[in-house]
C-alpha cells in the first residue's frame, strides 16, 4: 500500500518552476546585456537578474580602518605610456608628459549638458574617501583608501536624462565597459583621483579610475578617457569575461 | 507497528526525486571541482583574514601552475613614509600567466546555480517528505559507541553489506551523508557567498562570521577537498558493495 504523499513530484516541480520564474521576472525589467549566444554565460545573466531582484541595491560594501590598508599589486595595464606594450597609447603619453594638465574627461551621450571636466574641476566637487577591499577575479585581495567624487554627482551635474540606462567607460588602454544605473548611483561608486592619501599613481590608473566596490576588481576601470551615457547597451563584443561580476 | 515499518523499509527503493537531485548535484559538483581547480591555478596561494596577495605572505602555497612563485615584478614602492609601510608593485609579464578565469568563473557559477537550486529543493523535500528523519538521521538508539565500533570494525574487515536498492543505510553511511548534506555542502555554499562583493554588501555578517574574504576562500578550498575525499570513498564503497547493481538502483532500476 502506498502512503499518500504530502508533496507530490508534480507539485514540487510546479512550485520550483514558479519560484524560479518569480526570481527571473523582476530582474528582466532591467535590460540584460548580451551573452553572445554563449550558453556558459547564461549563469552570469541569471546571477545579475537574481542579485538585482533579491539584494538591496544601495547596501554598502564593507569599509575598513586606516590601519588595515595593505600592500596592493598593480596588474593588467600598469603604464599606458610604455611603448613596448601592446596597450601603448600615444595620447596618454602626451598627457603624462604634461603632468595631466591637459587631461579632460568628456561626459557625453544622454546628458543635458555634455561637458569636458578637467582634473581640478573634478576635485572641486565634494569628495568621498573610502577604505575598501579590492577583490581580484584571480583570487587575491587588497585594502586601500580611495578618494574621489561620487559618479552620481557627476552624472547629475551633467544632467543625465530619464531615458538613460547604461554608463559606459572608455579607457586609454583601449577598454570599453559599462555599468547599470543602480551601480552608477551607488554611494560608494566613485571616480577616484587619490589613493592612500596621495595622487593616484600610474600603475593604479592615473589620473582617474573608477571604484566599483560591489563588483570584482577589473570592473573598476583604470585610466579613464571618456564617459558616455546611453539608452542602448554599447556592445564591446565578447571580451572573454562576464559582464556582471558581483560574485 | 514496528514490524510493519521494518518490512516496508526492506522494500524501500530510492525515490525518483532523490535520484534526480543526486545526479544533478553530482554533475554540478564535478563541474565545480574542475573549474575550481582552474581558478585555484590562477592564484595558487591561500591566506587568512581579509587580505592576501602576492605582496603579502601566504598561509600555504600550492605548486600547481606556472603562476606559482613569479618573480617579474616591478620595484616595490611604499605607500607611506613609515618603515613597515604597505607597498605597491606593478606586475610584468602578464601574458606568461595561466589565467582561464574568463570561462572558468562563468562555468563555476553556472554549475553553482544548479547545485544551489537543486540543493534547496532537495532540502525542502527531504525535510517535508520525512526522508531525512527516516533514512538519513541516525536513530538515538543506533548511536551507541558499541554499534559505532561494530560498524567501523566491519568496514575494516571488508564486510560490506550488499546493496538494498533503497535508503536503508548503515550507521557510518548515515553519518557520512549527514556531514555532506548538512555541513560540507552548506559550508561550501556559504563560503562561496562570502567571496561575493555584492552578497557581502547586503549581508555583512558573512564576513564577520567567516573571518574575512581570504578565510572564506581558504575554507572553501578545504571544504571542497573534504567533498572530493567523500566522493572517492563513496565510489570505493559502491564498488565494494556491487557497482553495477548500485548504479542500476540509483538510475533506472526498480527491482533486480
Amino acid at each position: 500500500m502506498k502512503k499518500k504523499q504530502i508533496i507530490t513530484r508534480r507539485a514540487a516541480i510546479t512550485t520550483g518552476m514558479a519560484s524560479l520564474g518569480a526570481l527571473i521576472i523582476p530582474g528582466c525589467k532591467q535590460p540584460l546585456p548580451p551573452n553572445y549566444g554563449n550558453i556558459l554565460r547564461m549563469g552570469d545573466n541569471f546571477t545579475y537578474a537574481a542579485h538585482r531582484a533579491l539584494l538591496p541595491g544601495q547596501s554598502l560594501a564593507k569599509e575598513y580602518r586606516f590601519s588595515e590598508i595593505s600592500s596592493m599589486p598593480a596588474t593588467g595595464t600598469i603604464n599606458p605610456a610604455d611603448t613596448s606594450k601592446e596597450y601603448f597609447s600615444e595620447s596618454y603619453e602626451r598627457l603624462l608628459s604634461n603632468g595631466f594638465d591637459n587631461w579632460q574627461l568628456p561626459v557625453e551621450g544622454l546628458v543635458a549638458r555634455p561637458t569636458s571636466y578637467s582634473l581640478n574641476q573634478l576635485k572641486s566637487f565634494a569628495a568621498r574617501t573610502q577604505i575598501t577591499r579590492h577583490t581580484c577575479e584571480e583570487g587575491w585581495t587588497a585594502i586601500a583608501e580611495w578618494t574621489g567624487l561620487p559618479l552620481g554627482t557627476l552624472l547629475e551635474h551633467a544632467g543625465i536624462m530619464p531615458k538613460a540606462r547604461w554608463v559606459n567607460f572608455y579607457s586609454y588602454d583601449g577598454w570599453l565597459d559599462c555599468i547599470d544605473l543602480l551601480d552608477a548611483f551607488h554611494p560608494q561608486t566613485i571616480l577616484a583621483y587619490g589613493m592612500n592619501g596621495k595622487n593616484l599613481s600610474i600603475p593604479h590608473g592615473a589620473p582617474l579610475r573608477l571604484r566599483l566596490e560591489k563588483q570584482i576588481g577589473f570592473k573598476s576601470m583604470k585610466y579613464l578617457e571618456r564617459i558616455v551615457i546611453s539608452e542602448e547597451y554599447i556592445d564591446p563584443g565578447d571580451i572573454g569575461w562576464a559582464w556582471y561580476n558581483g560574485i | 507497528m514496528d514490524s510493519t515499518s521494518t518490512s516496508l523499509s526492506e522494500k524501500l527503493r530510492h525515490k525518483p526525486w532523490v535520484k534526480t537531485a543526486h545526479w544533478i548535484i553530482t554533475l554540478s559538483f564535478l563541474f565545480l571541482v574542475f573549474t575550481g581547480i582552474e581558478i585555484m591555478m590562477v592564484h595558487p596561494r591561500l591566506y587568512w583574514g581579509e587580505v592576501g596577495n602576492e605582496l603579502t605572505p601566504a598561509l600555504l602555497e600550492i605548486p600547481i601552475s606556472r603562476n606559482h612563485k613569479r618573480s617579474d615584478w616591478q620595484e616595490k614602492v611604499p605607500f607611506f613614509d613609515s618603515e613597515d609601510s604597505p607597498v605597491s608593485a606593478g606586475r610584468n609579464g602578464e601574458e606568461l600567466m595561466f589565467n582561464e578565469n574568463g570561462w572558468g568563473r562563468s562555468i563555476h557559477f553556472l554549475a553553482a546555480w544548479f547545485l544551489v537550486v537543486t540543493g534547496l529543493v532537495y532540502l525542502l523535500l527531504g525535510i517535508f517528505s520525512g526522508h531525512f528523519q527516516k533514512h538519513i538521521w541516525p536513530r538515538i538508539k543506533e548511536l551507541t559507541p558499541a554499534q559505532l565500533w561494530r560498524d567501523i570494525k566491519e568496514h575494516f574487515q571488508m564486510k560490506i553489506a550488499p546493496p538494498t536498492g533503497g535508503p536503508t543505510y548503515g550507521l557510518l553511511q548515515k553519518l557520512a551523508y549527514m556531514t555532506i548534506i548538512f555541513m560540507a555542502l552548506p559550508l561550501a555554499i556559504i563560503t562561496g557567498f562570502t567571496m561575493s562583493p555584492a552578497i557581502t554588501a547586503a549581508f555583512p555578517f558573512l564576513l564577520e562570521v567567516i573571518g574575512g574574504y581570504q578565510s572564506a576562500r581558504t575554507i572553501h578550498f578545504f571544504t571542497s577537498l573534504a567533498l572530493e575525499i567523500f566522493l572517492i570513498m563513496h565510489i570505493v564503497m559502491i564498488m565494494l558493495s556491487g557497482f553495477k547493481q548500485q548504479l542500476r538502483y540509483m538510475t533506472i532500476g526498480k527491482q533486480s
